[in-house]
């Protein structure tokens, strides 16, 4: 540890993967990071770096740098996000590393998202399983007045916490099957705990579900795997409210 | 070049409504021949492609992320503003209205800040039928909060995630309208020029940043909602892809460029500490309202906070403005800090960060109360930092958030080429000098969801048709001219990364024309700017292709543009010589260090026209008038 300096050496195995061609893991030595700096802001140090070498430099997604625009994530030592709880890439810290450490960087696995370049992915699936009825159907300008709906406060702080999906994927990322279930749960369960959401409720849950199984995603086998790597915490208790709805929707519903 | 407003005749009250009339229809069976191009996918831009599509329109929609549900808006935290007045505390559209007049500090159009102030309410009923998850009194009805600078409850909120959820509700009905086949959704481009033929707006070139492929695409309008350019200072609260070039291409094809020196710092930051630093995270200001701001009494004082009696702390805002306090304005709040820092009172490892304290609100209402409300910040400031702020005061200092400038659009939200329509954060119309809090999401959803489309169709009903495709000799020339600009930087093979130039040019606009600006300093800079361009040019370095994924490639297009926009900036804030909102010439100070307005000569918008890469921008003003709110010196004391 070399703490009372502020600065670690640490080594990245980081994969590199150039589109349409097969991956690779490169080491790259990273002397002199200063603890304080976040993850991503040591990949950026290495970019300056790499940069100045005329080398070629990660490609690694990442935007509001605040944990909420779900845009960054990277597999860091086998674990989504890195290895602390309740946190996105962008929040870890480097003070959360020791001097000498060799860390392991490398994109989400799962067969609906494709790798693009090095850390970059393509999780448009998400964008599609949302599409396929992860909304509630109402225009412009067709609303009745706000507080006509009342909506019971420990409802709606349960369709808050199911809506704080930041959809990073992480939870197909860390799933054995690469379901992407909890993102699925997370959705049907905000929108049909709602009374705004019951119309369609039927109807979403089935088409989510159908969406999800074409889509290239797996089935929920109950790993809880999702559960520990989602950074927003977002409980397995909603895939219970969604198998509810959905055996509900299948057997007794019009919708097919 | 005369500005014309387009402001309809009549009382305020009335003006939305009549207009709306006055505005010619597209016949509904015809609407689905007309194509528009949305460029972003904010709260404006996706309100907009969503309900666009929802009356039938064809329309083509682009982002530079990954997906639309990115966007910048999703990091807003406070909440957002209407007129609903369900606390019953005096609350009115009238009230809305005037506040945001006067938080503009008089340097925005009258009848647009009514127009958003009616609009308001309907904004929250289509937010909760959407889906909204916004908190709740225990009977079930929505509950509202006061939020920074008001002195009513009229700020509805859902956590500290007020703008992910909007935004999300946004993306939902957007992603309805994809699977309808109403919106192609085009994510992973960057615009890179506009194409205009005769005169109108009818395409634009995008960069596919996976394949670096250039593309053509045409459209009867095009919508820009492609945010604002806090990231000129490098170190913002915006998110690392916010940009200005695609603004920057359409003020080059002939938009103009409004108040391009009114920029929003937001006081209640996380300091800066080290210069690997990759951007600033704002806490939001709602801690204002139970935490309170102070300094040591003694220039200096080294003492750790706790150890600093009360009598020997500083508690400036209460001091300096005992009937606002802690929640003064934000530019109000922000150039105290700056005031008691450059004195030598800051705290913290660089001296840059002052003191915002609950241990008074902790002791009143309780632990859990206070992290019921603010839980989630004070995790992130801790995580952050590496400090418990329920022990120890949380450190800030202000940063850049928002910018109030942006491209001149009249009452129809049209830019000055006939076509091209600006919405949300990017364009200049309704906040004036300075944005009140829980405005800018109130401001993207009314221009997307109910603005914008009724306005789209009175221009539309009455444009020439067909519109030209992607065929006309107009795109080839665009494409080109991306192709010029991208092979230029690509071929310099110098020594400096992009982000170094990037963050030298933050530094400039920052120290110079960020929260206190004089002549001699804006002269400075001016030329700091040019020198900094030409080291631009002559020692970028940009490895690998342009024919692939490459983000410093992303960077540096978008370092050019800003390189730009901060001398535009510079050369806006010279030539206003007064203090008003965000924009404090020290100049133009009262005796006790107030902002001095000159309504006599500035009460105008400034827009700069462009001449010519290398030419002076040719100044153009539209007065302002004020026929309802009277003018006076704004004070919050």
């Amino acid at each position: 540890m070399s703490t009372e300096t502020g600065k670690i050496n640490i080594t990245l195995e980081v994969w590199r993967q150039k589109i349409g061609e097969k991956g690779r893991f490169e080491t790259i030595q990273v002397p002199g990071v200063e603890i304080h700096m976040s993850f991503l802001e040591m990949l950026d140090v290495v970019n300056e770096r790499l940069t100045a070498d005329g080398r070629e430099t990660i490609e690694f997604d990442s935007d509001c740098r605040e944990g909420i625009c779900g845009t960054c994530g990277a597999v860091v030592n086998g674990v989504p996000h890195g290895p602390e709880k309740a946190m996105t890439l962008c929040q870890l810290h480097m003070r959360k590393f020791k001097d000498g450490d060799v860390i392991v960087v490398e994109p989400w696995r799962a067969r609906a998202f494709k790798v693009l370049k090095d850390l970059v992915m393509d999780r448009g699936a998400l964008d599609r399983l949302i599409e396929a009825g992860g909304y509630i159907s109402t225009n412009a300008g067709s609303a009745p007045e706000a507080n006509n709906i009342p909506v019971p406060q420990p409802v709606a702080d349960d369709a808050m916490d199911a809506a704080a999906c930041i959809g990073c994927g992480a939870c197909v990322a860390a799933c054995p099957n690469a379901s992407a279930m909890l993102f699925v749960a997370a959705n049907v369960s905000h929108l049909s705990l709602l009374p705004q959401g019951r119309p369609e409720a039927a109807k979403r849950v089935l088409d989510m579900q159908r969406a999800m199984d074409s889509l290239g995603f797996g089935n929920c086998s109950n790993e809880r795997e999702c559960e520990a790597a989602c950074p927003k915490e977002i409980k397995i208790t909603h895939i219970a409210r969604l198998n509810r709805q959905f055996f509900k929707a299948a057997l007794s519903s019009r919708e097919k | 070049m005369e500005l014309a407003g387009h402001i309809p005749a009549g009382p305020i009250t009335e003006k939305w409504e009549r207009h709306r009339f006055e505005l010619k229809l597209v016949n509904p069976a015809n609407k689905r021949k007309y194509e528009i191009i949305v460029v972003g996918t904010g709260l404006a831009g996706g309100a907009a492609s969503a309900s666009l599509a929802e009356l039938g329109y064809s329309v083509k929609t682009f982002c530079i992320q990954d997906s639309p549900r990115r966007a910048h808006s999703i990091a807003a935290q406070g909440g957002i503003n209407a007129a609903k007045n369900y606390p019953n505390d005096g609350d009115s559209i009238w009230r809305l209205f005037y506040d945001t007049v006067k938080g503009g500090d008089y340097r925005a159009r009258e009848a647009n800040v009514y127009r958003l102030a009616q609009i308001s309410n309907h904004i929250i009923d289509h937010c909760v039928a959407q889906g909204v998850p916004f908190a709740r009194e225990y009977g079930g009805l929505l509950a509202n909060r006061s939020f920074g600078g008001a002195q009513v409850s009229r700020t509805f909120y859902a956590r500290g995630q007020t703008g992910q959820q909007l935004l999300l509700g946004a993306y939902r009905a957007l992603s309805r309208q994809v699977a309808a086949g109403k919106v192609l959704m085009l994510p992973h481009r960057e615009m890179t020029d506009l194409v205009v033929v005769d005169g109108r707006a009818r395409g634009i070139v995008v960069r596919d940043t996976v394949t670096g492929i250039l593309e053509k695409h045409a459209a009867d309008a095009v919508v820009l909602a492609t945010g604002g350019y806090g990231n000129v200072f490098f170190l913002s609260t915006n998110a690392m892809s916010s940009n200005v070039s695609a603004a920057f291409q359409a003020y080059r094809k002939g938009a103009l460029f409004a108040n391009p020196c009114f920029t929003q710092i937001h006081p209640t930051c996380i300091p800066r500490h080290g210069d690997y630093q990759s951007k600033l995270t704002l806490m939001s200001e709602s801690l204002r309202n139970d935490g309170r701001v102070w300094v040591p009494k003694e220039a200096g004082d080294r003492r750790p906070p706790n150890e600093i009696p009360e009598g020997e702390r500083d508690y400036y805002l209460e001091r300096r403005y005992p009937s606002f306090g802690n929640l003064v304005p934000r530019d109000v709040a922000s150039r105290a800090a700056k005031a008691v820092c450059d004195a030598g009172y800051g705290v913290g490892p660089t001296g840059y960060a002052v003191y915002l304290d609950f241990e008074d609100a902790i002791k009143r209402d309780g632990r859990l109360a206070i992290q019921k409300k603010y839980g989630n910040l004070f995790d992130m400031y801790r995580n952050i930092v590496d400090e418990d702020p329920y022990l120890t005061p949380m450190m800030i200092y202000p940063a850049s958030h928002y910018t109030m400038g942006g491209l001149w659009v009249d009452y129809n939200l049209m830019s000055t080429i006939p076509g091209l329509f600006v919405i949300g954060e990017a364009n200049f119309s309704d906040h004036g000098a300075n944005r009140l809090g829980a405005s800018a999401l109130m401001q993207g959803l009314a221009d997307g969801y109910f603005i914008i489309p009724y306005t789209i169709g009175g221009y539309l009903a009455a444009s020439p048709r067909p519109a030209p495709d992607t065929d006309h000799p107009a795109f080839e020339e665009a494409v080109k001219d991306s192709m010029d600009r991208i092979r230029r930087l690509m071929e310099i093979r110098g020594k400096r990364s992009p982000d170094s130039i990037h963050r030298e040019l933050g530094d400039i606009v920052w120290e110079y024309c960020g929260m206190a600006r004089n002549e001699a300093g804006l002269s400075k800079a001016a030329g700091m700017i040019q020198s900094l361009r030409r080291e631009f040019r002559e020692n970028l370095n940009v490895p690998g292709s342009d024919q692939d994924m490459n983000q410093n490639l992303q960077k540096a297009l978008r370092a050019a543009d800003f390189l730009d926009l901060a001398e535009l900036m510079v050369l806006d804030a010279l030539e206003r010589k007064e203090s008003c909102g965000g924009h404090f010439r020290e100049e133009h100070q009262t005796e006790d260090g107030e902002a001095r307005r000159d309504d006599e000569n500035f009460c105008h918008v400034t827009a700069w026209e462009h001449t010519g890469d290398g030419n002076p921008p040719e100044k153009h003003v539209e007065p302002l008038v004020f026929e309802n709110v009277k003018l006076a010196q704004r004070s919050y004391k």
